[in-house]
């Protein structure tokens, strides 16, 4: 029997870049096959082909034996293949029906909408593969874990086989990551095949069938959850041997840097993001701040850097209130901030290098003397951080949009990091980023650090929480579940913190998990 | 230390203006006016008489040679309309008779004269757009400004001319901020978006005019709505004796803005404060710029620099108010700012464009040629698409495209944030 | 079932919440009818209200009453509605009772206004009609185009040019041709205003303003080149569209002479608001032009073309405009002046924000507007000591105020004004 989906050869160019170098993947009936790769390594442009979102620049796909001549997500859809993308593909105002029904509605007289019928259509859909929805809801009043549930059923309702689901876990919790392994797998038996892409490498062992490796645009190999560890897709992914392992000395702690108590947090729909956390981190130490993405960490950080003001509480930076400070006020204090979203809170990208190196200390001597700006002074101390910090520039007056992601951060590490400040706020410092990038910046917080520098970093990415933090908080639906020594705990701890599950209970919740993995291999 | 010096030269005009060349931010505007010729003239041969009849009595070839003839001609009596005539100028000034020399160059000068106000609203459109801020009621905010300055100019009195002008000035410019404050308050504490608010605030300046000058600022023995002369103290200076040669001060005023605007914008840090806050709000945010004050204060001086658009005219000109239909002064502000890049030099070359379109536009309207002066509003929507639409320049004239990022949207949708 | 994300204390933080705001804005209306009109007429004063339409066939009874009875009628009437939302509220039907509300004010402001005297009632509401549907046609088109995610602040230009070439195609053949003419020269801007926008990814606020400028300037030019001439003034005398009564509906007393004996301008705004809601909210082609303005990206990957559809859009809303301009010269005084739309279109974008960028409120805003257009006149006569230019500006300032979300926010398609990039 021909495989359900043939890649041959796909190759795709952009400005600058070969995104796909002569792709080839086959794709079983009924197998969940996983695409793993870092972030840029062409997975997602590879699936915008396979659905029509874009052209190849050569190569063919075969779809049960038939050529697929892409060119419009139309083709792609009533060939079969479906897709969950990463950024929900909803309009919120829209109830679940109209979301799922666009496209494709089920009309009478011609023209006019049957929301009846195709209410009943999502209602059979849902009953059938186990998916709850009210087809009537408003898709913006519903949690993200249900908003894709109604991207699944969008699929199953235009009877899609082929379902590709893109980085699906990144925004859900942990349970809500392993009901949708559940629903993968009830997919799959149903008779449906999927592609899963990610770069979680645990995901991929715990999930596929097979398991396609993608580095830079080329395929790498092909292997199976039995032949391959953690270890072995991690050098496939990346090219080389990686060691994961963070060189970090031994820091005398020193006073409280800043202290947080009580924290409430209200996010833009008024809703209490973060609630009632309460840390401190000390002069050397590394805090790391764990959870899955959108659990009151964005919150959080903008509380700490004045961009949101708390509802209560207290935030002392070197024994100062600042929890009604401005973002000046904080930085002023000594507080330096990488920011989550680079491109739009970081930089201004039409901006040349040397005014996005000034961009918070503009207005300070030497480079602002009364109002004037003093550009031969901006210009010069331009050059040295260019040089400092290793940035690859053309020029110090190129714009910041032309530069790589990699070198994008480090012009706001080199702004952060060369003022003399007492915290360093880092959010999400590595997203996106290469692996040479990401060592880099690894580098330099640990350097901070040594300097005697406090250091608060959020991240999503378990792995990098784990190897640079000297603690760990972790957070979970805006309250910190526990703040646990990053030498004293293993991962599957942190991750079940991650999923709420309360300090005591984590240690039997893990054993119990533990038993049930083993009966899943062992049934298969 | 030499070397860093050559690496990082000062971003002075001239340079900025190379920069620019190199990405074809120059050659667009100038390519955008041409073709605005060009077009200008087909649309006065299409619309020619002259030439269906020869293409009815003559030949084709002979039609077409006509249709080019009166193109031709309508744009010598437009460039002399705003020039004045080469020969004469010429004439008098080896003849070195001063009057015969005033007469010569009046029409340069009143071109000057035309232009000033399009400065003013240039700039005034161009220091929002620098600020992510879409001022599209600089017509509101000039209204507003000659009625204040106005008032001031009649119904302050026992001043010596030197306080007296700057004051009623002042008082221009700072009714024309009230009106961009508005907006920009709207802006920055409800999210409103300032395009459908100062739309609104045109009108509502309008109507207000009309009834301000209907009643409270009628002027004595009148009775259709006009405000009452200015005192002599508060006129702004002009330069010739005889009352047909306008030119005033105020062109020198506008060019002294221009400069402070580019000083303003590009070498303080307030102007990097606008800048930032137009270019990426987020990341102004995060820098510890308070975006919101950054947007009443843009839409506050947008606003003066119009009103002061409005008391020049009064204060320089008119020498008092009466309510006028929509003067276009806020559209074409808008189209200026575009065409000069939203740099202040650029502004003022563009207004000076605008300025000999409108005073050669006068001449153009009179007979022998009689083409109505609403040809110039035509050639200036076709200059500013091709300006808003580089692409389209692009393709005709195969200029290769820009590699830097070019700038963004205006509109975030009317609801804002 | 995964659990989901809900905070744990979130009723608590809600700030006030528009039922409240409602409530209040309510019960202010009430008190503002009581304090400026209840409490400001004599006991014995009598409101006059002519029912008749000056010239009309039908003969109808003067309404006279008492003010101060009907007026401390709509105080405690509104005054109950506010209490009633406040306790309880009127969640969805809360902008019906608005418009209710709003009525009764206005209602009662005429009842003031013209105590101890009377009043046209039936030439006031007849003015009012025709005064909304230019303003109303133009909210259509805008709604048409935003809703789609194409912001049109063109209309003005748009509307314009269709008055002008409907009334030189008007004069060389029928009204009818004059027209067809008149749209289709909407629809032509339009498709310039769309590929600028969409195919460009111009601004969409300077493509606009490029329409408008263009429009004023070749009408302008033209008018002056050839309708001001006089071996060019058959150019300028259109057709225009006779009155038509509709049987049996223009025999109803009152309503049928305003509302049924008009030209088809009147009738087909009412034909449009019909169609267009019913066409947005409830066929497929709505349902897809409202995706495209709220999550263009989603469309796409359900395999709806983004561009086509909003080329689509843009030329309808621009067919309409040329439609409402039309309404100038064909439906209403038979010639082409310069600048003869006066700002119209710019009043249409406010009626459309002020109607929630809905037909229906569109409709409400566009009667509301066109009221306060009409009652301008009403007044010097009624001696009543508001200058007519403050009336003017009133449409203009409450659209400030729904756009500042005092009244709570709108529901503006989210993508409305952002080209939408095919990566």
């Amino acid at each position: 029997m021909a495989p359900v989906l043939e890649l041959k050869n796909i190759t795709k160019r952009f400005p600058g870049v070969l995104a796909n170098d002569q792709i080839d993947l086959t794709l079983e009936q009924g197998e969940i096959h996983a695409l793993l790769g870092e972030n840029g390594a062409g997975k997602t442009t590879l699936m915008n082909i396979l659905f029509g979102l874009y052209n190849a620049d050569a190569g063919e796909i075969l779809i049960k034996g038939n050529h697929l001549v892409t060119g419009s997500s139309k083709d792609a859809i009533s060939a079969g293949v479906g897709m969950v993308h990463q950024h929900f593909m909803l309009v919120p105002v829209f109830t679940v029906t109209e979301n799922v029904m666009l496209g494709d509605e089920i009309t009478k007289y011609g023209e006019i909408l049957d929301r009846t019928a195709a209410a009943d259509r999502v209602r059979e859909i849902s009953q059938r593969y186990n998916l709850e929805i009210d087809p009537d809801a408003y898709v913006k009043d519903l949690p993200v874990g249900v908003q894709q549930r109604v991207e699944i059923i969008k699929l199953l309702y235009r009877k899609a086989d082929i379902l590709i689901f893109d980085e699906p876990t990144a925004v859900l919790t942990p349970q809500e990551a392993d009901e949708l392994v559940n629903i993968m797998r009830s997919l799959v038996n149903q008779g449906k095949s999927i592609i899963f892409i990610t770069h979680k490498l645990r995901e991929v062992l715990a999930v596929a069938d097979r398991i396609t490796v993608i580095r830079q645009g080329k395929v790498v190999g092909t292997t199976t959850p039995a032949q391959a560890d953690q270890n072995t897709l991690a050098s496939m992914m990346v090219g080389r041997e990686v060691d994961l392992q963070v060189k970090k000395e031994a820091v005398e702690k020193g006073e409280v840097i800043l202290e947080v108590e009580d924290l409430i947090v209200l996010d833009d729909r008024h809703q209490a993001a973060v609630n009632s956390v309460s840390f401190e981190v000390r002069a050397g130490e590394i805090l790391g701040v764990a959870g899955v993405q959108g659990n009151g960490q964005t919150e959080l950080v903008e509380a700490l850097t004045g961009l949101r003001s708390p509802l209560d509480g207290k935030i002392e930076l070197l024994g100062k209130d600042v929890s009604q400070a401005t973002p000046r006020e904080i930085t002023e204090i000594g507080s330096a901030h990488i920011p989550e979203d680079r491109q739009r809170d970081g930089l201004v990208l039409t901006y040349s290098i040397a005014d996005n190196l000034i961009l918070n200390t503009y207005y300070l001597d030497p480079f602002a003397k009364g109002p004037i700006l003093q550009q031969e002074e901006i210009y010069k101390t331009a050059e040295e951080l260019v040089e400092k910090f290793d940035i690859r520039t053309p020029s110090i007056i190129t714009q910041a949009g032309s530069l790589s992601g990699g070198n994008q951060q480090k012009v706001i590490v080199a702004r952060e990091f060369s003022r003399s400040t007492k915290l360093l706020i880092a959010s999400q410092p590595t997203r996106g980023l290469d692996v040479g990038s990401v060592e880099y910046i690894h580098h330099q917080l640990i350097e901070k650090r040594g300097s005697g520098s406090a250091v608060l970093l959020v991240s999503t990415e378990l792995d990098e929480v784990m190897e640079l933090s000297d603690r760990i908080a972790v957070m979970y639906r805006g309250k910190i579940v526990d703040v646990v020594d990053a030498e004293q705990t293993t991962k599957e701890m942190v991750g079940l913190l991650m999923a709420g599950i309360s300090p005591n209970g984590a240690g039997k919740q893990l054993e119990a998990s533990k038993k049930t993995k083993k009966n899943k291999t062992n049934n298969k | 230390m030499n070397e860093t010096k050559e690496k990082a030269p000062q971003k002075n005009a001239a340079q900025i203006f190379f920069e620019e060349m190199r990405g074809g931010s120059v050659a667009i505007p100038i390519l955008a006016i041409i073709s605005g010729f060009i077009l200008g003239g087909l649309i006065v041969a299409i619309t020619s008489d002259e030439m269906y009849i020869a293409f009815q009595e003559g030949s084709t070839v002979l039609g077409l040679k006509i249709g080019f003839n009166e193109a031709v001609e309508a744009f010598k009596a437009l460039f002399i309309g705003a020039f004045g005539n080469p020969s004469e100028i010429w004439a008098a000034f080896r003849g070195g008779d001063d009057i015969a020399i005033q007469a010569a160059i009046k029409p340069f000068l009143e071109t000057l004269v035309q232009s000033t106000p399009f400065i003013f609203v240039g700039l005034s459109v161009a220091l929002g757009f620098r600020t992510g801020l879409f001022n599209i009621g600089a017509e509101g905010q000039l209204v507003i400004g000659s009625v204040t300055a106005v008032w001031a100019g009649y119904a302050i009195t026992g001043l010596p001319a030197l306080i007296h002008i700057p004051l009623a000035l002042l008082i221009g410019a700072l009714g024309g901020a009230l009106w961009g404050f508005i907006p920009g308050w709207l802006k920055a504490k409800t999210g409103g978006h300032e395009v459908i608010n100062t739309i609104m605030l045109n009108f509502v300046a309008a109507n207000l005019t009309f009834w301000l000058l209907k009643y409270p600022m009628l002027a004595p023995n009148r009775t259709d709505p006009i405000s009452p002369d200015i005192l002599d103290s508060a006129k702004l200076f002009r330069f010739f004796a005889d009352e047909e040669m306008r030119f005033h001060i105020g062109f020198f005023i506008a060019l002294a803005l221009g400069a402070l605007v580019y000083w303003f914008l590009f070498k303080t840090k307030w102007g990097f404060e606008l800048r930032t806050v137009g270019s990426n709000p987020d990341a102004a945010r995060y820098a510890g710029i308070n975006p919101a004050r950054s947007i009443i204060i843009a839409m506050s001086l947008s606003g003066a620099l119009a009103g002061l658009a409005g008391a020049n005219e009064v204060l320089g000109l008119n020498h008092n108010l009466a309510p006028a239909a929509a003067t276009g002064y806020g559209f074409d502000g808008i189209a200026i700012a575009l065409l000069g890049k939203s740099q202040p030099l650029g502004v003022v070359l563009s207004a000076l464009l605008f300025g000999t379109l409108r005073n050669g536009g006068n001449t153009l309207k009179r007979p022998p040629t009689s083409v109505p002066i609403d040809l110039i509003l035509i050639m200036q929507a076709f200059i500013l698409v091709f300006v808003a639409a580089p692409a389209i320049v692009r393709t005709i004239y195969r200029l290769r495209e820009p590699e830097e990022v070019e700038e963004g949207v205006f509109v975030r949708g009317w609801g804002g944030s | 079932m995964a659990s989901t994300t809900t905070p744990i204390i979130s009723s608590e933080y809600v700030s006030p919440t528009r039922q409240r705001v409602m409530g209040f804005v309510f019960l202010g209306i009430a008190l503002a009818i009581l304090v400026l009109f209840a409490m400001q007429v004599e006991p014995d004063q009598l409101t006059t209200f002519k029912m008749k339409l000056p010239r009309s066939e039908v003969d109808i009874p003067n309404w006279v009453f008492s003010s101060s009875l009907a007026l401390n009628i709509l105080w405690v009437i509104c005054a109950l509605l506010g209490g009633y939302q406040l306790v309880r509220g009127f969640e969805k039907r809360t902008n019906l009772v608005l418009g209710l509300i709003s009525g009764m004010f206005i209602f009662g402001f005429l009842t003031w206004a013209t105590s101890g005297d009377s009043l046209n009632l039936a030439g006031l509401l007849r003015n009012t009609l025709l005064k909304a549907v230019p303003i109303t046609l133009g909210a259509f088109s805008g709604i048409l185009c935003e809703r789609a995610g194409v912001v049109n602040i063109a209309i003005e230009g748009m509307m314009l040019t269709g008055a002008f070439v409907a009334t030189v195609f008007g004069s060389l053949t029928n009204a009818w041709g004059g027209l067809i003419a008149g749209v289709l020269a909407g629809g032509v801007l339009a498709w310039v205003h769309a590929i600028l926008s969409i195919k460009y990814k111009t601004d969409q606020i300077i493509s606009g303003t490029v329409i408008n400028i263009f429009s004023v300037g070749l009408t302008s030019f033209l008018s002056a080149r050839f309708l001001a001439q006089p071996e060019y003034s058959y150019l300028n005398s259109p057709e225009d569209f006779e009155i038509y009564k509709i049987p049996i509906l223009s025999e109803i007393p009152f309503i049928g002479p305003i509302m049924f004996e008009r030209n088809i301008f009147v009738y087909a705004m009412f034909i449009f608001l019909f169609v267009l809601h019913f066409g947005l909210f409830f066929t497929r082609w709505g349902l897809r032009l409202r995706s495209v303005g709220e999550h263009p990206k989603a469309a796409d990957t359900l395999g709806i073309n983004v561009y086509r559809t909003r080329y689509m859009a843009v030329i309808l809303g621009g067919m309409m405009a040329g439609f409402a301009g039309s309404y100038f010269t064909l439906g209403s005084v038979p010639r082409f002046d310069e600048l003869l739309t006066g700002g119209k279109g710019f009043i249409s974008l406010a009626a459309m924000i002020f109607g929630n960028w809905a037909p229906i409120g569109s409709l409400g805003a566009g009667l509301l507007f066109g009221f306060a257009d009409s009652l301008k006149n009403n007044l010097a006569l009624l001696k009543v000591a508001i200058p007519s230019e403050f009336l003017l500006m009133a449409p203009y300032i409450a659209t400030m105020i729904v756009l500042a979300g005092v009244v709570g926010r709108g529901q503006m398609p989210a993508a409305d004004g952002q080209p939408y990039e095919k990566e």
